[in-house]
């Protein structure tokens, strides 16, 4: 509404006071205004947000405070059973459990070998691939294809290859030994985990060699020139330049094959079962077993909950270190 | 974070440019290393797939690599008999939902990320991105008795729900670095023309951010088509199996079966490396976004 119009009407006095009434009015009128759309412009992010922070919230953020919850407790699932509190009772037990420390030296020497071999590796093939080669897109996507098959699937193909009677395997040792042989790989402590290491690293090469393949292309190939016309020689040019370039490549793909090592989990559970006699177990299927086959659910949310920590501080560390040898 | 298109080699790597080895006469050598990573990579691969088309009876001790009497039998009967065909439109529905559901909420999260100023912005950040510190395996206990709360469980919903949530911050970290990539000036001269919120995200971000977002799609895909350990958990009935859970459950009821189990490994392996290759063409400039910052 426009207030001149009425102006004209009344008597100058009346006019002024409605006016200046009136401008108070619009001043307020437009800080309100000013206020909504800020509101609405904060808001905004908030909405955009919601949904993933619901479904976080509810399926992540949630189940990491009620595991902790449950880990105090001697905790079933059996409807109409009680759960008493047994307070740190069950992370006592966690020390004195000769399985969690063959698991913990299982699941140490797993990520110990695992993945230093699988970054030479990966990063070796990255350098035979990164350059342009006839089929180089074939050789890059054999390489990588592993990494997308299925770990039930690969794990029966190398317990196959791996089997006692009639497995390739021992076919191979058998025709340099002169004699048929049936080695029970799967089945023997030391055997066992040498074919969940070496199902692991031939799964998860193709993950950092991607990685690291397009770290290297990025590295400026006059960088590289200049090095050589220096007179440095191919292993100092890799010291000085190709890895000091690739640092942060680096650094992404300890930190992550560590946390995904650390929960090695289908390959054990399908070649040696944990066995035998828990001894190739790691500490995901021994929670695992503790949890959906002894339904100790309360010692079993003590042992992740105490993994979680102890691998949270652990990739904060292996982030804080690595970043402060770029300094 | 560098600019998507930065990403890609500055030198072309056709033609005569210096190479990471500089001197060209060695790519025989580097040829033949290639062979060699190609077979050992797919050899245990092609080896499942010759067993596939054996005939049941002569599989065990099969050293052979080209099947001698090559027949589809164990296909017809892991399709037919052994249900596998169910297991495999559950797996797809559970992969196709999950992708969906978490390109398009984690897109939502993540244009707010890359775009707004707001309290608390970095610290919600930092929460998202806290969880890839520590292996999601490691919450199936609680997220059991959750999903027993909600009567989500042995349901296919509550499965891909599990799903959208493990792969939700991982994928909100790397569309952020790619949205955050794009000018903001293409964002004010739609913004002009009247568009709003949403339909800048769907017109103009999601479009200049497809490398990545193929990219992201192609890893949840392959994570939630093979997932094992929380399918096993959650699903106990045999109509709502998954492919890898049917597949440990198939070998664990015939342990002698190997020619169908090595065809129905084949069908679970196929569509992964088929979505695989699709988005190979989006894989150079989405993967190295996402690796170095």
């Amino acid at each position: 509404m426009n207030p001149e119009r009425h102006s004209a009407t009344v008597s100058p006095g009346a006019a002024s006071r409605r006016s200046a009434r009136s401008h108070r009015v619009r001043r307020v009128a437009t800080r309100v205004r000013r206020i909504a759309t800020r509101g609405r412009r904060i808001s905004i992010p908030y909405l955009l947000l919601a949904p993933a922070v619901a479904v976080y919230a509810v399926f992540t953020v949630y189940p990491i405070f009620r595991q902790f919850d449950i880990s105090f407790y001697n905790w079933h699932i059996f409807p109409g059973v009680s759960n008493p509190f047994v307070g740190w009772s069950n992370y006592t037990a966690i020390f004195r459990d000769p399985v969690v420390r063959t698991a913990s030296f299982n699941s140490f020497l797993f990520i110990v070998i695992t993945v230093p071999v699988q970054m030479v590796i990966g990063l070796f093939a990255a350098a035979v691939l990164t350059d342009r080669l006839p089929g180089s897109m074939f050789w890059r996507a054999a390489v990588y294809i592993p990494v997308v098959t299925s770990w039930v699937v690969v794990s029966w193909v190398f317990s196959y290859i791996f089997a006692s009677q009639g497995g390739v395997m021992n076919a191979v040792v058998g025709f340099f030994a002169g004699h048929t042989v049936s080695i029970d790989w799967t089945a023997q402590t030391w055997t066992g985990n040498a074919v969940i290491w070496l199902l692991s690293i031939w799964k998860g090469v193709g993950w950092s060699f991607i990685i690291f393949l397009a770290a290297l292309d990025g590295i400026p190939r006059q960088l590289l020139e200049a090095a050589r016309i220096d007179g440095a020689s191919e292993a100092r040019v890799w010291r000085h330049v190709v890895l000091p370039s690739i640092r942060a490549a680096v650094t992404f793909v300890v930190v992550l094959l560590v946390i995904g090592a650390a929960q090695v989990f289908t390959q054990i559970y399908e070649i040696t079962k944990g066995g035998p006699y828990n001894s190739t177990q790691s500490l995901m299927t021994y929670m695992y077993q503790q949890a959906f086959s002894y339904f100790a659910f309360g010692y079993a949310a003590a042992l992740a909950s105490l993994l979680a920590v102890v691998l949270f501080g652990f990739s904060a560390a292996e982030i804080r270190i690595l970043r402060q040898q770029d300094v | 974070m560098a600019l998507a298109v930065e990403t890609k080699p500055t030198t072309p790597m056709a033609g005569s440019g210096p190479g990471l080895f500089g001197i060209r006469k060695r790519s025989r050598s580097r040829l033949v290393l290639a062979v060699l990573l190609a077979l050992v990579s797919l050899g245990p691969l092609l080896y499942m797939l010759s067993l596939s088309f054996q005939p049941n009876g002569g599989l065990l001790g099969a050293t052979v690599l080209i099947p001698t009497h090559p027949t589809v039998q164990n296909y017809v009967q892991a399709w037919t008999e052994n249900s596998f065909s169910h297991y495999f439109v559950n797996s797809l529905l559970v992969a196709v939902a999950t992708v969906a559901i978490t390109v398009i909420i984690a897109s939502l999260a993540a244009f707010a990320f890359a775009r707004y100023r707001f309290p608390l912005k970095q610290v919600i950040f930092y929460i998202f991105l806290a969880s890839l510190a520590v292996p999601n395996l490691l919450l199936l206990i609680p997220q059991f008795l959750l999903m027993d709360r909600l009567h989500l469980l042995n349901s296919l919903e509550g499965l891909t729900l599990l799903y959208v949530a493990s792969n939700l911050p991982f994928t909100i970290f790397l569309l952020r670095g790619f949205f955050e990539a794009i000018p903001r000036e293409y964002e004010e001269a739609i913004r002009l023309e009247g568009a709003g919120t949403l339909r800048v995200l769907v017109n103009l971000i999601v479009p200049l951010s497809l490398p990545a977002v193929a990219v992201v799609s192609m890893f949840i895909f392959s994570a939630s088509w093979d997932e094992f350990p929380i399918a096993l958990t959650m699903i106990n009935s045999a109509s709502n199996y998954t492919l890898p859970v049917g597949l440990a459950d198939f070998i664990g009821v015939h342990t002698v079966a190997w020619g169908p189990f090595f065809a129905a490994s084949v069908i679970a392996t196929v569509p992964v490396i088929v979505v695989f290759l699709i988005s190979l063409r989006w894989f150079r400039s989405g993967v190295s976004l996402g690796a170095i910052r």
